[in-house]
């Protein structure tokens, strides 16, 4: 028997709950994507230690599974002094992770920017930071959009591991909601679909986003 | 006498014994050269002989591996210590060279960027100029090499052409003491190129110091002051355009101008010889 009147019911609750879904994922893809350009940074940099530390994060945060990251994170924190809310660890462990494959991504953007872009820039005087955020960061955001807004929704498929670690979202409270109410199939359904849409949202935003940067290349 | 033929005015640039080396390849073999204010110093030579190497050593694109180069009288690149010679910041680098433009082959403008923003966001970044001081500049400066009308354009909208007069007047914008221009015709379509030698004349007309590594031999012969003839990494011949085009004997130049000719031969055996 299926129950739309509990889906009808537990609704705006679910979607609440995907508010923070879409909080907590889209604020670690944005501290990941700083992290991801310093990384992708420091691993196309001249120094060797630099080259070192971002190949070691890399192979850290891509070889270990996100599930292990977050316990890691959460029984670790507390043991080593550092005592934040579950959702900030957890966010931050995400954030860290998204990192990772962003820098990767970027990695292949900025390869792809002709040297005399950047020649032309230290010409005019502008120093390395200015170079890298006015030049280099949105070109490189421009070669790969397609796979930025691919990994942005791989986070919020992935931003559903944070349940295990007590952080409300919307997996969890569909877990809760199935529980205390015997109707798993429904509202596992329904925060399927929310999830569906949230990431259908964040394609049509990557394709306008898209269009608007054909301008550019328009003759 | 004015600055323009004083040989004792003191250079802006001033290259000595400049050596660079690619791994085991020396493409400069000691190059001394003086380019001094209001001068318009072409230099030419076969592909390969180390022309563009010397101009991107002198806006130290390139790190020279030996020699000096001073630019207002200030070392390029390095402090001298007891007789060796550190390498500098890159914000000292910047500041030695703050007054020199240079224009690329490729023109190099930033494709996320319209003709005015190309021209507009380093006054606003290394200059520190207001944005509505810097857009009023950059304007300004569209408006001198003659792209009023296409201050929107995104650079893939521009012909070869137009994309090397915002590049100029992107360089120009930081209102240089000395131009360099590096093959700035040899990427664009022959009938493109008359516009972009049209606003190189007209900077050299108002004084400024250019250093143009051209394959443009009717601009060197009309417009330089000095031409330099680069040959296998060593200034082979130099003097005014009378000097190297019709009295200077050396064979490899000599050679080289007969391979220039000949590709132009065409035109000198019509009456239709285009207005130079």
């Amino acid at each position: 028997m299926f129950n739309t009147a509990i889906i009808v019911k537990s609704l705006p609750m679910l979607l609440e709950a995907s508010v923070w879904t879409v909080v907590y994922s889209l604020t670690s893809v944005a501290i990941g994507f700083c992290i991801g350009t310093l990384m992708c940074a420091a691993g196309l940099s001249q120094s060797r230690p630099m080259r070192a530390l971002a190949a070691f994060y890399v192979s850290f945060f891509r070889g270990v599974p996100l599930l292990v990251q977050l316990l890691i994170s959460y029984y670790c924190l507390p043991l080593i002094g550092v005592n934040v809310p579950s959702s900030v660890a957890a966010v931050g462990t995400l954030a860290l992770c998204t990192g990772a494959y962003i820098a990767e991504i970027l990695r292949g953007g900025f390869l792809g920017i002709p040297a005399g872009l950047i020649e032309a820039a230290r010409m005019v005087g502008l120093n390395r930071v200015q170079i890298l955020t006015r030049i280099e960061v949105p070109m490189a955001v421009r070669f790969t959009l397609p796979s930025l807004v691919n990994e942005t929704t791989m986070m919020v498929k992935a931003s559903s591991l944070i349940s295990v670690v007590g952080v409300l979202e919307l997996t969890r409270l569909a877990q809760n909601i199935a529980t205390s109410t015997f109707q798993p199939l429904e509202i596992y359904l329904t925060a399927g679909a929310i999830y569906f849409l949230i990431n259908g949202a964040i394609t049509l935003a990557g394709d306008f986003a898209e269009s608007r940067f054909r301008v550019e290349k328009a003759r | 006498m004015n600055a323009k033929t004083n040989p004792n005015a003191r250079p802006i640039i001033d290259v000595r014994g400049v050596w660079k080396r690619f791994g085991t390849v020396d493409v400069l073999k000691g190059i001394d050269l003086a380019i001094r204010k209001s001068e318009v110093t072409c230099i030419i030579g076969p592909s390969g002989s180390g022309k563009s190497t010397l101009l991107r050593c002198i806006a130290f694109l390139e790190e020279y591996s030996e020699g000096e180069i001073y630019i207002e009288g200030e070392l390029l690149g390095f402090a001298l210590e007891g007789g060796r010679r550190r390498r500098v910041s890159d914000a000292e680098v910047a500041r030695v060279r703050r007054n020199i433009g240079f224009v690329f082959q490729q023109f190099n403008l930033w494709p996320h960027m319209t003709a005015l923003e190309n021209v507009a966001m380093p006054l606003k970044l290394a200059r520190g100029i207001p944005r509505e001081d810097a857009t009023k500049r950059a304007r300004a400066m569209l408006d001198k090499v003659g792209l009023t009308n296409r201050a929107e354009a995104y650079p893939s909208q521009l012909s070869g052409g137009q994309q090397q007069r915002v590049g100029i007047a992107r360089a120009l914008a930081m209102e240089p003491h000395i131009m360099l221009f590096d093959e700035p015709t040899s990427a664009l379509d022959p009938e493109l190129v008359g516009e972009v030698l049209q606003v190189m004349r007209d900077l050299a007309s108002e004084g400024m110091t250019m250093a143009v590594v051209t394959h443009e031999m009717g601009f060197a012969a009309q417009v330089a002051d000095t031409v330099v003839f680069i040959d296998h990494g060593v200034i082979a011949a130099s003097g005014s355009p009378e000097q190297v085009f019709r009295r200077e004997e050396n064979p490899r130049l000599r050679q080289f101008l007969q391979n220039y000719f000949e590709r132009n031969v065409f035109w000198q055996t019509t009456d239709e010889v285009p207005a130079p």
